[in-house]
């Protein structure tokens, strides 16, 4: 009995229109809180007195880093989710996932670069926690190819979920590995700044930003999924009806207008 | 109870000996991803100076790359023909336990394409420098290495079993999954020739070894069940 709510998120109608409901709920306070956490970020923390005013690129670093593993973690769940429970809404959202996963950690790559520039000298230096993040980068692209490459859709939504099973199990040890493999390699060098003795200015404004982007990942899933859901769901009669009749009448043009995304 | 314990041993036996049957009559496919390996060890020297000291500094890199290349290359044989002469489906309908059948199938790909890596690396790698003392210490590694990146690459070619041209996909899906396999089996030779003691390295390798051995099999089942529908 108490399972009613679990099942019924699996219907595509319902998820379609609670997703749409939930949207601007999440993405107006992500923007918001954004704006805050900038505000603190550049402008009222204190520069660094090592690193001067390079390190404010933390603001977006950290965020992106912390969203790349965590968006891994909700991919492989609910593709095991839509294995288990057999939920094609499930799959929608793992396979929402996995470019919006990729985009962050791209940007935490990038981030990364950037900052090691003035910090180490270098735009690549062989960090363990950079290293891992172009593995998880690379673990993102091999499942986006999988889903690529099969047509079938229920056969590709099953295939990159066990891979996505297999990948969140193998996140740790390739992350550990790394940092074993680069510990022996050099000592730790210039990145011993900022560690848990961080003031007040500079923290707040790092957990208002950990907010803002966890929040834009929801709107941003939310927003993909429907996506998925419609472009899955494009013949089912109750799509036609949401849409309101006439607009959805027209086969290929109205789909076209349909998948792009809605504000 | 026991009888049906017993007959999924004889049916893994019998189908190993099938598969080993049908291995040597084609010998030449599973000696193939062998001489790929050896050519990969021989451009790293032609790639460097001659001078056997900067060999010796490569060596651990050019075994386990070499080793890597080789396993996914070898992939290819793992179920292409009994996937496409429909003998998968006819394992996966038997009624033994799925997992455990493609578990003896995977050992026999590890007999076939393994174990001739294991031998053969100590040798390539005395050949890039390596003294003599090192060769217990890289066979014991390459040994847990390649059971380690048969069981992580079969799960890669189930996944792939349905697709035409799998071949770079493969690549992508397996090659950051045996990353660790990659570190620890690299470390450990380099330990191994400089004459300190592996251990540390061999220890996590069997630990990856022991549990890719668990929870692959059934990763595996999952990936063929969904490749032959």
């Amino acid at each position: 009995m108490a399972w009613v709510w679990f099942h019924k998120f699996g219907s595509p109608p319902h998820f379609y229109r609670l997703a749409t409901r939930l949207t601007p709920w999440v993405a107006w306070p992500a923007l918001l809180l954004g704006l805050a956490g900038l505000v603190g970020g550049l402008g009222l923390a204190p520069a660094d007195y090592q690193q001067g005013d390079g390190f404010r690129i933390i603001y977006v670093h950290a965020p992106a880093a912390w969203l790349s593993l965590m968006v891994y973690v909700v991919m492989a769940v609910s593709a095991a989710v839509g294995l288990i429970w057999r939920m094609t809404v499930a799959h929608a959202v793992a396979a929402s996932c996995a470019p919006i996963g990729a985009s962050f950690t791209a940007l935490a790559l990038v981030t990364g670069m950037l900052w090691g520039r003035p910090m180490w000298g270098t735009y690549w230096e062989w960090d363990p926690r950079l290293t891992s993040e172009l593995l998880l980068l690379f673990l993102y692209l091999g499942y986006m190819g999988l889903r690529n490459a099969i047509d079938d859709v229920p056969r590709a939504d099953r295939a990159s979920a066990v891979l996505a099973i297999v990948g969140v199990v193998n996140v740790p040890i390739i992350h550990y590995s790394v940092i074993w493999w680069n510990s022996l390699h050099q000592a730790p060098s210039v990145m011993k700044f900022g560690q848990p003795t961080m003031p007040a200015s500079m923290l707040i404004p790092l957990l208002l930003m950990l907010a803002a982007f966890t929040l834009l990942f929801a709107a941003l899933l939310l927003t993909r999924a429907r996506g998925e859901v419609l472009r899955r769901e494009r013949q089912a009669r109750w799509m036609l009806e949401a849409l309101g009749g006439g607009a959805a009448r027209g086969g290929p043009s109205a789909k076209g207008a349909l998948v792009g995304p809605s504000p | 109870m026991s009888a049906e314990r017993a007959s999924l041993a004889s049916a893994a036996g019998l189908l190993m000996a099938r598969d080993l049957r049908l291995a040597v009559r084609r010998a030449g496919d599973s000696l193939l991803p062998l001489g790929f390996f050896l050519v990969i060890t021989t451009l790293f020297p032609l790639a460097l100076d001659p001078a056997l000291s900067q060999l010796r500094d490569i060596a651990p890199a050019a075994l386990w790359v070499g080793a890597l290349l080789s396993s996914l290359l070898a992939l290819d044989l793992l179920f292409r023909d009994d996937g496409q002469d429909g003998a998968l489906e006819q394992l996966a309908l038997c009624g033994q336990p799925f997992a455990g059948l493609l578990l003896a199938k995977t050992a026999v790909h590890w007999l076939l394409t393994g174990l001739p890596l294991v031998l053969i690396a100590p040798l390539a790698a005395i050949a890039l420098g390596a003294p003599y003392r090192a060769m217990p210490g890289i066979l014991a590694a390459v040994l847990l290495g390649t059971i380690c990146l048969s069981l992580i690459g079969a799960v890669g070619a189930g996944l792939t079993l349905s697709l035409r041209r799998n071949g770079s996909l493969l690549a992508i899906l397996v090659l950051p999954l045996a990353v660790p396999v990659l570190i620890f089996g690299a470390r450990a030779t380099a330990l191994a020739i400089a004459g300190e003691s592996l251990a540390a390295p061999l220890y996590l390798l069997a630990a990856i070894a022991v549990l890719a051995a668990t929870l692959a099999p059934w990763a595996l089942a999952a990936a063929v069940r969904i490749g032959l529908e």
